[in-house]
This record gives structure tokens, sequence and C-alpha cells, in this order.
């Protein structure tokens, strides 16, 4: 009996008059809010902080208002060096690792064949391992074979570790296409090459650019992997981790904010263009 | 096409891929598998000698790290499940046209620097700062204090500033295969099980929660495993005391140039993690998830 009653309650419209009320249906959206609150406050305050100019070493009170480094992006010796080594990684890796997964993923998205379940284990394996476990053993390794730690390493390590998100990206979306298409290619007379550049590639392209953008942000942002494998080599990340023990400069502050508007900026226009392109599949 | 070529074409396919995970990733494994059960020296080398007493020695000595590892990364996790679904939720049935934009906020830390970002908890923290500050004047700190996860009037340097870093640095990780899975919940069960008469409470409970779970197995799972091995936010957040299992290898292998030790470490966690995992996803029945 109070039961109905109280479902009876909710279901009248909302007063406008009663906060508890209100904050009873909006609770999610409060709660979500508060959580959104905390995953930008970082975000928020390398901003600020990227337009201060600190009193000592350390960027970690506000002293006052100063776009020097800004200004100077590169004043800082080796960041940008380190820089440009991290985003030459990014893009080798993120091709590398996108042409190899890519391959994987219509092997085991379109086939049957004897070792399919090993290999989805095998894919599936590097996402399920810690990075320290990953970087150590891939370290033991070439320290053993007495191969030169630097740039090479660094970049087996980082096709290694960002192959397994390509393939489960393409993977999704392979799946999620429909056959017929292909089929139909097939029936107008369609070469089966024709048919792979014409319908297949553009349909997929959606999921290997998502597992392409995720290489790229991986590779980019590891320390953990790198540090075991990188050996005199800075990366970016790297040079951070250095420069956090005696102070870090307000240059990375602005790398920082650059990349996150970059990114912001990048997800939108990619957004608007699909958005876009729905719309006008839509008039057709 | 003829079907023995047919038949070749997925091998063919996976080749590289698997070649390079096999060389680069399985053979490693083994490697260090091997590696934990030598002995020797820099300068002599080092020779399989099933020395398995290393096991016992680095368990011995670093049982409180392993420990501590799989306590932080676990209540990290419930923090993240605790903030994440209610974002999650609220993302996928409430925030109508503004779901792209809450999705590139969620998505978009990704792109900023790990570290960056766990510096400018650094800062957010800091002794004296405003939320120090904050948290004293309210008497919060006295409470967290009284529970030991931090110590006198600083956050800096204690297990909350560890746990905090790893909660929000594995945040992501945890919204993203929820949004996913509550996206696919029909909003018309909502609606049918408000027909009948149930609250939202029990709407919650017996339709959307059930049916979201494979977000929830594949989330804590994306939280648990890196947050496990992190050693970042015990470095940059913690003392000496909030040594997590990742900064003992990490030393041994850069700084102490123990290969056997650090081996045999990663090893273990290695497979405490997979235990875990087989364990949680054969009880929460969602083995398709592999």
């Amino acid at each position: 009996m109070t039961r109905t009653t109280r479902t009876a309650a909710t279901r009248t419209p909302p007063v406008r008059t009663s906060p508890v009320r209100w904050l009873r249906r909006n609770a999610v959206v409060v709660a979500g809010t508060l959580a959104l609150c905390y995953l930008m406050l970082p975000n928020v305050v390398v901003l600020v902080f990227s337009f201060n100019q600190p009193k000592g070493r350390f960027n970690y009170t506000w002293n006052h208002f100063s776009t020097d480094a800004w200004q100077h992006p590169c004043g800082v010796a080796d960041m940008c060096g380190s820089l440009g080594l991290s985003l030459r990684i990014a893009v080798y890796s993120t091709i590398g690792a996108t042409l190899l997964g890519t391959l994987t993923a219509f092997a085991l998205a379109r086939y049957r064949f004897r070792g399919r379940g090993a290999t989805n284990m095998l894919i599936f394996l590097p996402m399920a391992m810690p990075e320290v476990v990953m970087g150590a053993s891939l370290g033991t390794l070439f320290l053993n074979m007495r191969i030169r730690f630097g740039f090479w390493t660094i970049l087996i390590a980082h096709v290694m570790f960002c192959l397994s998100f390509v393939v489960v990206a393409v993977k999704a979306r392979l799946a999620s296409m429909d056959p017929r298409l292909e089929e139909a290619a097939q029936d107008l007379y369609a070469t089966p090459l024709q048919t792979f550049w014409r319908i297949t590639l553009p349909l997929a392209a959606p999921g290997i650019a998502a597992g392409a953008l995720l290489s790229f942000a991986l590779s980019f942002d590891d320390y953990i992997i790198t540090s075991f494998n990188a050996g005199s080599a800075v990366t970016f990340p790297m040079f951070v981790w250095g420069s956090a023990q005696r102070g870090t400069p307000v240059q990375v502050n602005v790398i920082g904010t650059a990349m996150f508007v970059l990114a912001v900026l990048l997800v939108v226009a990619g957004q608007f263009a699909g958005g876009r392109r729905r719309s006008a599949r839509r008039t057709v | 096409m003829n079907p023995a070529r047919r038949r070749l074409t997925p091998y063919l396919l996976l080749l590289a891929g698997v070649a390079w995970l096999l060389v680069f990733f399985v053979a490693p494994m083994v490697y260090q598998a091997s590696t934990s059960v030598q002995t020797g020296s820099l300068d002599k080398g080092f020779r399989v000698t099933w020395h398995f007493a290393t096991y016992w020695d680095a368990l011995r000595e670093y049982w409180p790290h392993f420990v501590r590892s799989l306590l932080y990364a676990g209540i990290a996790t419930a923090a993240c499940l605790a903030i994440g679904y209610p974002l999650a939720y609220m993302i996928a049935f409430r925030a109508g046209r503004w779901r792209n934009v809450v999705m590139v906020l969620v998505v978009a830390p990704f792109f900023t620097s790990f570290l960056i970002r766990t510096l400018a908890w650094e800062t957010i923290l800091a002794d004296q700062g405003p939320v120090v500050r904050f948290l004293d004047a309210v008497h919060v700190l006295d409470v967290t204090s009284w529970l030991h996860v931090t110590q006198g009037h600083r956050v800096l340097a204690t297990p909350l500033a560890v746990v905090c870093g790893l909660t929000y640095n594995f945040l992501p990780f945890m919204i993203l295969p929820l949004y996913t899975s509550l996206e696919r919940v029909d909003a018309r069960l909502h609606e049918a099980a408000g027909d009948l008469y149930a609250t939202a409470l029990t709407t919650f409970r017996t339709v959307t929660f059930p049916l979201s779970l494979p977000g929830v197995v594949a989330g804590t799972l994306l939280t648990f495993i890196p947050a496990s091995g992190d050693y970042i936010n015990a470095e940059l957040l913690g003392s000496t005391n909030q040594k997590m299992i990742g900064n003992v290898i990490q030393a041994q292998f850069l700084r102490v140039l123990d290969y056997p030790t650090a081996a045999a470490l990663s090893f273990i966690l290695m497979a405490a993690i997979l235990a875990i995992v087989t364990v949680y996803i054969r009880r929460s029945g969602t083995e398709e998830l592999v």
C-alpha cells in the first residue's frame, strides 16, 4: 500500500519549490557533473599554471601572470628535442601498429581458421598485463641479446603494446559491418581487389582511424614501458619525469595545454565531419 | 579464389602481427621466467641455476608492496566505479545534446600527458593549498588521519593522495566501457519498469544495473590491471611508505640491476593478476568478454 502511494507521488509533475525533490530527480546529473569536474580539475590547473611565473624552481604555487612560457615554448634545454623524439616515435609506431593490427583484425573478423581462439588470446594478453611486467621483460630480452637501447627499441616496444588496441578497434568495426554490401559489389562484377578498395576499406576506415588515434595517444604518453627500453634516449614523458625531481619548467604546462586543446579540436572536428556526412547521406 | 589459397589467406594476414607479438611479447615473458631462476652478477654474467629461492626471498622481502599494490588498486577501482557510473549513466541517458561534448571531455585527458596531470595533483593537494586548508577546516583530515590514510595536516605523501591519483588517472578506462554497455540499454525498458510500478531505485537495481554488468566487468578490469602495476602515482604523490610493487620492480631493474629479482617480482605480479582476472571473469559469468 505504501509502495503504490510513493510511486504515485513521484509520478506527479515536479514541484519547482522543493529543492529536495529536484535533487532526488537529478541526483545522477549532479553526481555525474561532479565526476566531470574531478576529471577536468588537473587540466584546468595545468592551463592556469602555464601562465604562471614561478618564484623558485618549482611551479606549484601561484606567483604572477606571465605569457613568457607561451612565447618561448622551447626556452628550456632539451625539452623540444625530447618532444620531437616522442612525436617521431608516436608517428612511426602508429603507422606500424595500425598496419599490422588492421591485417590481424581482418583475419580474425573475416575467416574461421585453426588457431583463431589462440590468436584472440594472444591479442588480449598484452592488454591484461601491467606495463611494468611488459616493459621489464622486453628490457631483459634486449639486454641479453646485447641490443643497443635507443630509438629502435622504444619503437619496437610501442608497436607491441599498441597493436592489440588497433586490433580491437578495427575488429569491432568489421563485426558491425553489413556483409551484404560486399556481396552486392561482387554481384555487380567488382573484382575482389576493387571490392576491397571501394567498399570494405572505406567502411572500415572509422575503426582504423580510431585505432590509429588510440595508438598515437598511447605511444606519445607512455612512460613506464619506455623507461625500461630507452637507454639514454629521452622521450617527452621521460623529460617530464626527470624534471619533476628538480622542478618542472612552466613550458611543460604549455605543451600539456596545447596537446589538450589540439585533441579537443581534433575530436570536435571529427564529430563535425561525421555529423555532416551522416546528414548528407540522409538527404540523398 | 581457389580453396587452397583461401585457406591460406587468414594466416598470411596474421603473419606480421602475430610474429611481432610472439617475438616481442611472448618470447620476453618466457625469457623472463628463465631469468628469474638465474644467478650471477652483472660482470660475470647470469646463468640458469634453477635458483627458486629468488622467489621466496623476493616474496619475503616485498610482500607488503604486493599487498599494498592490490589494496590500493582495489580501492581505486571501487572509487572509479562509484565516480564513473553516475557520469556514464548521465552521458547515456540524461546528457541529451551535450552528449558528444561530455564524451570529448572524458576522452580528452588521454591526450594530455599522464605525468603532467599527475604533477597537477601535486599542485592541487599541496600543503597550505586551498584544497588541503578547506579539508582541514571542516575536519575531514582529522577523520582521515584517524583512519591512517593521511597524516597530520597534509594530504601529499599519504595513501589518500596515491589512491586519489590512481582513481583519477584510470577513471576514463572505467567510464568508456560503462558508457558502451549503458548506451545499449533500451530506454523503453525503463518506461516498462515504471509502468509496472517499479520505483526509480528498483528499476535501476533490477533492470539497468544487471544489463550494464558487462561494462562493469570490463571497466573494473581495465582499471584494476594497470593500477596494480602503476608506480608513477606512488612515486610522485606518495612517500617511501606508499611504494607499490611497480616501484620495486623498476628500482631493481634500473638502479639495483638485480635482474633475477626484478624478473621474479614481475612474474609473481603477472601470475597474481591473471589468477584474480580469471576468477573474477568466471564469477561474474561474462566469459565472452575475452
